[in-house]
């Protein structure tokens, strides 16, 4: 466990909510634009931030940002140094053997490839993608070679300097880098793992999962949910 | 930072540099180098206590504190390295947390270990859940701190058990002839002669410690390194004012240095520190300064 | 699934030979055992080659920062400097960027940056480093006695350095080598926790320590595991480096020779 304890860029929200409760620690990785990363200011960004301050003042919350790298994120989840992951996790079923996820708020993006050139051999070639991510153990399944990096961030390097032929990732992830970099071009081919993304949590915390679910769902009634997803550019909207 | 900042993309180079390695986000970069040195002021002492005591024990006439001086350094010492300090810090976190679910909630039936999780009543949560965060850091900090206490403690305690024995015997045996207590012998004659044996391993230790201090990293703290990659990564133009391309081998290039110099700073105030302690000792170089003196 | 099955799939799981897929639920102690004992190939592979190879520089460098010309002193003193004043930690780190810088000059460095070629010299260089100095100081206390001896039987240059001079730095430098020697090899657990990416899942035993440590929420197995791999080790070193201990001792009357003193060492 590369880290069980955790410091952090993390502040307190002020939420000016005059009850005395309990403050609910939020888990983020704060390295995958654009659901969560760390801006100029230093301070925790993107749509998984506008979306949980945006929870908490719903469900009537104290809430405080954590990172914590993703390779530890649930042991670190599941030991209680923070309370919820709100990491772009998608909803898998091992995971859910381990922690508890609140409804999606986000449709299943699907994953998309990067490379240097259109010719990549998917099947057989050298794959990159985040350790513990379910585009990893989505690769590890195929032919094709896995290579695994700590970081999204260098994922792409690894394509970059030819370690890897292609990285497997989150499209909404990868759009703007690929927009950006003119050297590297998204492939047309798509794979459709996971099962959208939701908030973790302790299986204990029942109560706190009803509470984000009760505020995912009243987000979703009034179109605000789709409303950040839009300005996030996270897929399609619900 | 500076009032020209409101728009890098314009700004020509050497202010675009200015701009950037002043933003927020750099100012944790050098609020770590901080905790660096924090974490060496912290637990240099520390350690050295612990070594201390470590030592003290290990050379005890009651056979029971005998063993656990011994124990101590050779467990310690004999466990590969990092892997020490990836276990560590857990096994102290839950041992901390067990301890106290023991005293705090005692008609709490429910095993600790349920599968995967590690319950403890929420009482005896470390720190407690709704600790604000600075309590949460300063907790992960210290346990950092007590790790690197323990590790290095035993490594000071292997130097100073070598450098009590190496006061001459005489010193002590002229010491009990002047009616001297054993207590006595040891806290006036052989404490203040000991150091000037015991400093050229201590400060190869102390040169050992400053080059472990990026293992920080691997204790979870988010250190030089865990900033240096996470700086020196690509960054695109939506998500940042200061879009560069990947240059965390300059970032490591500039630990590099400062790890050199602070090692190189080190050398020559040991070195003065050394000439110092042996003016005036029954060693070949307090022989030499005296010679020279003459 | 029996132990033994386990074995055959994961013994040589670390070099890409067996089963692609690493367990994911039901872990058991043989599986452990036999993925972190699997990984241990990589520790032995760094270790020995690192220090093979690094023994040979390490002479040269020894003897250059004993050079009486400036020239060759200098950069043999800087080179010491730059490996043992710095975290061995932030070398690999830099070394894996720069290697991904130069790839992109040249593709003849294309394999640099993979672990195998990449990690294994930063792990050279650093343990060159370190022995250097280890054999600088055995030469600076060479007893002159023996020097002005060979010089009085003729022999001078390479003779007298093969005969004389360096049989006896590495008598003087034997024991602190061993330490230095055991030493690498637990630094060799460091490769794949820097920047060095670890391909298909195969990495050294701490990989696979921690690989369970991460799965099992439970630190309290593989660690020890780990453990008790490298206290193997590290008794093999010692068993090893002691038999060249009394080679290099054995003209010595028995009360003179030289004991083994092992200093563990930690973190450089």
């Amino acid at each position: 466990m590369k880290s069980i304890l955790l410091t952090t860029a993390a502040m307190a929200m002020t939420a000016g909510m005059a009850m005395a409760q309990d403050v609910v620690r939020m888990g983020t990785e704060g390295a995958y634009p654009p659901y969560n990363f760390i801006n100029d200011a230093g301070e925790v960004d993107g749509f998984e931030r506008e979306l949980g301050d945006e929870l908490c003042a719903r469900a009537e919350l104290t809430c405080e940002w954590v990172t914590n790298e993703w390779d530890s994120i649930i042991p670190n989840l599941v030991s209680g140094n923070y309370d919820t992951i709100i990491a772009g996790m998608s909803i898998t079923d091992e995971r859910d053997e381990v922690i508890d996820f609140t409804q999606n708020y986000t449709l299943p993006d699907p994953s998309a490839y990067v490379a240097m050139s259109a010719d990549v051999d998917l099947e057989g070639g050298v794959l990159a993608a985040q350790a513990n991510t379910i585009q990893a153990a989505f690769i590890a399944e195929t032919g094709a070679t896995l290579v695994e990096f700590a970081t999204p961030e260098e994922t792409i390097a690894a394509v970059k300097n030819g370690e890897a032929d292609a990285v497997l990732a989150d499209k909404a992830f990868l759009t703007p880098i690929a927009d950006e970099d003119a050297d590297l071009m998204m492939l047309d081919k798509e794979e459709l793992i996971g099962g959208g993304i939701g908030l973790g949590l302790r299986e204990s915390d029942t109560e706190l999962k009803e509470k984000f679910d009760a505020a995912i769902t009243s987000m979703k009634e009034d179109g605000s949910l789709n409303a950040l997803i839009a300005k996030w550019e996270i897929g399609d909207g619900f | 930072m500076f009032s020209f900042c409101t728009d890098p993309s314009i700004l020509p180079d050497w202010q675009w540099m200015a701009c950037y390695l002043t933003t927020g986000k750099h100012m944790s970069i050098y609020w770590s180098v901080l905790t660096v040195f924090l974490l060496l002021a912290i637990t240099a002492p520390t350690a050295l206590a612990f070594g201390f005591a470590g030592a003290s024990a290990a050379r005890s006439r009651i056979a029971p504190v005998s063993w656990l001086g011994r124990g101590y350094i050779a467990i310690v010492r004999g466990v590969p390295d990092i892997a020490f300090f990836l276990f560590f810090v857990i096994a102290l976190d839950q041992a901390i947390e067990y301890l106290r679910h023991r005293a705090i909630c005692p008609d709490w039936t429910e095993p600790v270990r349920q599968g995967n999780d590690f319950v403890v009543c929420a009482a005896a949560k470390m720190p407690l859940g709704n600790a604000p965060q600075w309590i949460h850091e300063t907790y992960g900090f210290g346990l950092a701190v007590l790790t690197f206490a323990i590790v290095f403690g035993a490594f000071a305690a292997n130097v100073l058990f070598g450098a009590m024995r190496a006061v001459p015997k005489a010193q002590l045996e002229t010491a009990e002839a002047y009616g001297m207590t054993p207590r006595q012998t040891f806290w006036r004659v052989m404490v203040p002669q000991m150091w000037v044996y015991a400093l050229p391993g201590l400060s190869n230790l102390w040169m050992v410690l400053i080059k472990a201090t990026p293992l920080l990293f691997l204790l979870g703290v988010e250190d030089i390194v865990y900033w240096a990659r996470e700086l020196g990564g690509t960054k695109t133009s939506r998500f940042t004012e200061y879009p560069h391309g990947d240059w965390r081998m300059w970032y490591f290039l500039a630990l590099l240095v400062f790890y050199l110099m602070f090692t190189r700073v080190s050398e020559i105030v040991l070195d003065r520190l050394m000439v110092r302690l042996t003016r005036g000792q029954a060693t070949t170089g307090g022989e030499a300064q005296r010679k020279a003196a003459t | 699934m029996s132990c033994l099955q386990t074995i055959a799939d994961y013994g040589l799981r670390s070099i890409g030979i067996g089963e692609r897929l690493l367990p994911r639920e039901d872990f058991t102690l043989c599986q452990q055992f036999t993925l972190i004992g699997s990984g241990m190939i990589w520790n032995i592979y760094f270790g020995l080659l690192a220090l093979v190879f690094g023994f040979m520089l390490a002479t040269a460098v020894a003897m250059g920062k004993n050079a009486q010309s400036k020239l060759i002193r200098k950069p043999s003193e800087w080179f010491i400097f730059v490996f043992r004043g710095s975290p061995l930690f932030i070398q690999f780190f830099f070394a894996y960027f720069l290697f991904l810088q130069l790839k992109g000059v040249h593709p003849f460095f294309d394999p640099f940056s993979a672990a195998w070629l990449g990690a294994l010299i930063v792990l050279f260089l650093n343990t060159a480093a370190y022995s250097a100095e280890i054999f600088y100081g055995a030469l600076q206390s060479i007893p002159k006695g023996e020097v002005e001896a060979a010089d009085a039987y003729g022999l001078s240059g390479w003779p007298r350095f093969k005969r004389v001079v360096w049989p006896t730095m590495l008598r003087l430098g034997w024991p602190a080598y061993t330490n230095e020697a055991i030493f690498l090899f637990h630094a060799t657990t460091l490769v794949y926790f820097s920047g060095f990416p670890a391909w298909q899942q195969r990495g050294d035993a701490l990989y696979y320590a921690n690989y369970f440590a991460d799965k099992t929420f439970n630190p309290f197995i593989p660690y020890p595991i780990l453990a008790g791999y490298f206290i193997l080790l590290t008794l093999v070193i010692i068993g090893i480096f002691g038999l060249v201990n009394r080679r290099l001792n054995r003209h010595l009357p028995a009360n003179t020779r030289q004991k083994m003193k092992l200093r563990m060492n930690l973190i450089r």
